[in-house]
C-alpha cells in the first residue's frame, strides 16, 4: 500500500497524478480461509479490516457479489448521530462515533468526516415533549444534545423558515458532535486499510450457499466462483440479509424496504449543517461538491428492487421547499433507491446464531451508515471471540423472544 | 407509483392504499398455550421474499377492505389480487 501524506499528494499532485497504484489486489478467492465476511459494504469490509488489525486474523476474505460500497454504503446520505434514547442505543452510536473522529488517522484515509452538526427540528408539542426527553436522556449518557429556542435553531441554519410554514418550528435538537462524511471514501479507506493487512477483497462474488458439517456447524459458502470454506462466516448484507440466512435455514425478523434518497444539482457553499425533520420528513445537508443531499422516506412496501416511488421524493422535496424556500427554484441531479433491512424495534442485531460459526449483522434499517465503524468494531469481536463485545451484547436475536426490544422507533421513525 | 387491482373496485393508484405487511399469518388459536418462540415467530418472524410475495393491503381511500395480492418483490409486478379467504392464486 503507497501511504498517503501531504508531502505524497503534493509531488503526484505536481507531476499530473501519474504514477497512483491500486489501492488494493483483487485476488482469486483461495480454497480455504479463517473466517469470511459476506458483503462488501462499510459494516463487512470494517469487519474483517478490525479482524485482520485488533484480532491478528489475516486469512480472511470479503465476499461482494457486485462491487465494493456499491449497496447501501454508496447509497445512504452519510448522516452521522448517537443522539438515541436508549442506554443500549447511546452506547451503541456513541462508540461509532468516537471511532469516526479518528478514522481518517487510523485508515490512513480521508473519510473527510464533519462534525458540522446534526439538527432535529420539532414541529408539534409531542415533538418537543419527545426530543426534550431525548436531550435528558443522552445527558445522562454523556452523549452531547441540546434543546435550542426557534431563535436558537434559526441562528444555527439560517436558510431554515420557522414560522410562515404549515407546522412552524417550535424548538429543536442538536447534537453538535454529528455530521457527515464522505460514504465512498469509508468502503474505500476500510477496503484499503484491510487489503493491506493481508485480507482478500473479492468483487463479483455471489454467496449461493451455506455449507454446513454433520454437527450443524458453518463449513464454508457456495459461490458464483466456486466453494470457499471457512470456520466462520460473518455476514452483513443488508437489505439481503434474509435471503442469504435462509440458506442456513435462519428466518429473521427483518423486513425489506427501499429508501430514496436524491441530490439536486450542485450549488455554492450555503447549508452549513445537517437539518432533519422527523414530522414533515426530510433531511438535508450539503456535500463537499455542493450537491444538496436529500433523504426521502421508505416505501409502503417490501421490495428488492433499489428504486421506489417517485410520490415518496416528491414529498420529500415538498418539506424541503416549506422549510428553506430559496430552495424551491433548484433542480434535482439524481434519485435512487437503497433495500434496507428494517427490525421490528429498528434497532440492529449483531450476535451469533443459532448455527455455530455463523455470525450476523443485520437490522440497520434506514440508519446503517452513521454506526458503520462501530458496528464493525464489535462485530468482529464477536467473530473472533465467538462471544458478543459488551456493547453488542443487547442486540441480540433472541431478544425478540425474551421481550428485551430496544425500541428506538421515535428516534428512527424518520428514515435517516 | 404502482398500479394495484383492488378486486372490488378495479384499477387504481398506490396511494389509495395501505400495506398490510406479509399475509396469510394465523394468529395462534391459543396464545396461552404456544412457546415464546412460537409467539415471537407469530409476531415478528417474516419471509421477506426476494421473489413472489403473498401480501396483504386494504384499499383504504375506497373500499376500505381488505384483500391479498401476489407481487415479485424483485420487480414490484403485481400478479394477482385475490380476496380475502381465497386460497394464495
Amino acid at each position: 500500500m503507497q501511504p498517503f501524506s501531504g508531502l505524497s499528494l503534493l509531488i503526484r499532485g505536481l507531476s499530473g497524478q501519474r504514477g497512483w497504484t491500486a489501492q488494493w489486489r483483487s485476488p482469486e478467492p483461495k480454497a480455504a480461509y479463517d473466517a469470511l465476511i459476506v458483503g462488501g459494504g462499510g459494516h463487512g469490509l470494517g469487519a474483517a479490516y478490525y479482524l485482520a488489525s485488533e484480532h491478528r486474523l489475516t486469512n480472511i476474505a470479503v465476499l461482494e457479489k457486485g462491487w465494493i460500497g456499491g449497496g447501501n454504503t454508496g447509497r445512504n446520505t452519510t448522516i452521522i448521530r448517537s443522539n438515541y434514547l436508549f442506554d443500549e442505543s447511546a452506547a451503541l452510536y456513541d462508540h461509532a462515533v468516537q471511532l469516526w473522529e479518528g478514522l481518517s488517522q487510523v485508515l490512513n484515509y480521508n473519510v473527510m468526516f464533519s462534525q458540522r452538526g446534526v439538527m432535529m427540528l420539532a414541529h408539534t408539542v409531542h415533538d418537543v415533549q419527545v426530543f426534550k426527553r431525548h436531550v435528558h436522556a443522552n445527558r445522562v449518557n454523556g452523549v452531547d444534545n441540546e434543546w435550542l429556542t426557534p431563535a436558537e435553531a434559526r441562528a444555527f441554519c439560517p436558510l431554515l423558515n420557522i414560522g410562515d410554514i404549515r407546522y412552524p418550528v417550535l424548538g429543536a435538537a442538536l447534537q453538535r458532535r454529528g455530521g457527515t462524511a464522505r460514504h465512498d471514501a469509508v468502503a474505500w479507506g476500510y477496503a484499503r486499510a484491510a487489503d493491506a493487512l493481508g485480507v482478500d477483497i473479492i468483487e463479483n462474488c455471489e454467496v449461493t450457499g451455506i455449507l454446513r458439517n454433520a454437527s450443524g456447524a458453518v463449513e464454508g459458502v457456495e459461490t458464483t466462483r466456486g466453494m470457499i470454506r471457512a470456520p466462520r462466516v460473518g455476514v452483513a448484507a443488508a437489505g439481503h440479509t434474509s435471503v442469504i440466512m435462509k440458506m442456513a435455514g435462519i428466518e429473521l425478523p427483518l423486513e425489506s424496504y427501499p429508501l430514496q434518497a436524491l441530490v439536486s444539482e450542485p450549488v455554492k457553499a450555503v447549508f452549513p449543517c445537517v437539518v432533519m425533520s422527523n414530522t414533515i420528513h426530510a433531511y438535508i445537508s450539503q456535500s463537499d461538491k455542493g450537491e444538496l443531499v436529500i433523504g426521502a422516506g421508505t416505501d409502503a412496501y417490501t421490495s428488492y428492487t433499489q428504486r421506489g416511488g417517485l410520490h415518496i421524493t416528491s414529498h420529500a422535496l415538498e418539506a424541503i421547499c416549506e422549510l428553506f424556500p430559496m430552495f424551491r427554484r433548484l433542480r434535482m441531479l439524481r434519485n435512487w433507491g437503497g433495500i434496507v433491512d428494517v427490525t421490528p424495534d429498528r434497532s440492529p442485531i449483531i450476535a451469533k446464531t443459532p448455527v455455530p460459526g455463523l455470525y450476523v449483522n443485520c437490522g440497520w434499517g434506514t440508519g446503517g451508515f452513521k454506526a458503520t465503524p462501530g458496528s464493525a468494531h464489535v462485530f468482529a469481536w464477536t467473530i473472533a471471540r465467538d462471544e458478543p463485545h459488551p456493547i453488542n451484547a443487547p442486540f441480540t436475536l433472541e431478544r425478540f423472544r425474551d421481550g428485551y426490544l430496544i425500541d428506538e422507533a421515535a428516534a428512527a421513525a424518520v428514515a435517516h | 407509483m404502482l398500479l394495484i387491482e383492488c378486486p372490488y373496485c378495479g384499477e387504481r393508484p398506490e396511494p389509495e392504499f395501505v400495506y398490510g405487511g406479509q399475509a396469510h399469518i394465523a394468529r395462534p388459536q391459543q396464545p396461552a398455550e404456544v412457546s415464546a418462540q412460537q409467539w415471537a415467530d407469530y409476531l415478528y418472524r417474516r419471509d421477506n421474499t426476494r421473489g413472489v410475495h403473498a401480501e396483504r393491503w386494504r384499499h383504504t381511500h375506497g373500499c376500505g377492505r381488505f384483500f391479498n395480492a401476489l407481487r415479485d418483490t424483485t420487480t414490484d409486478h403485481f400478479l394477482a389480487t385475490y380476496k380475502v379467504g381465497e386460497v394464495r392464486g
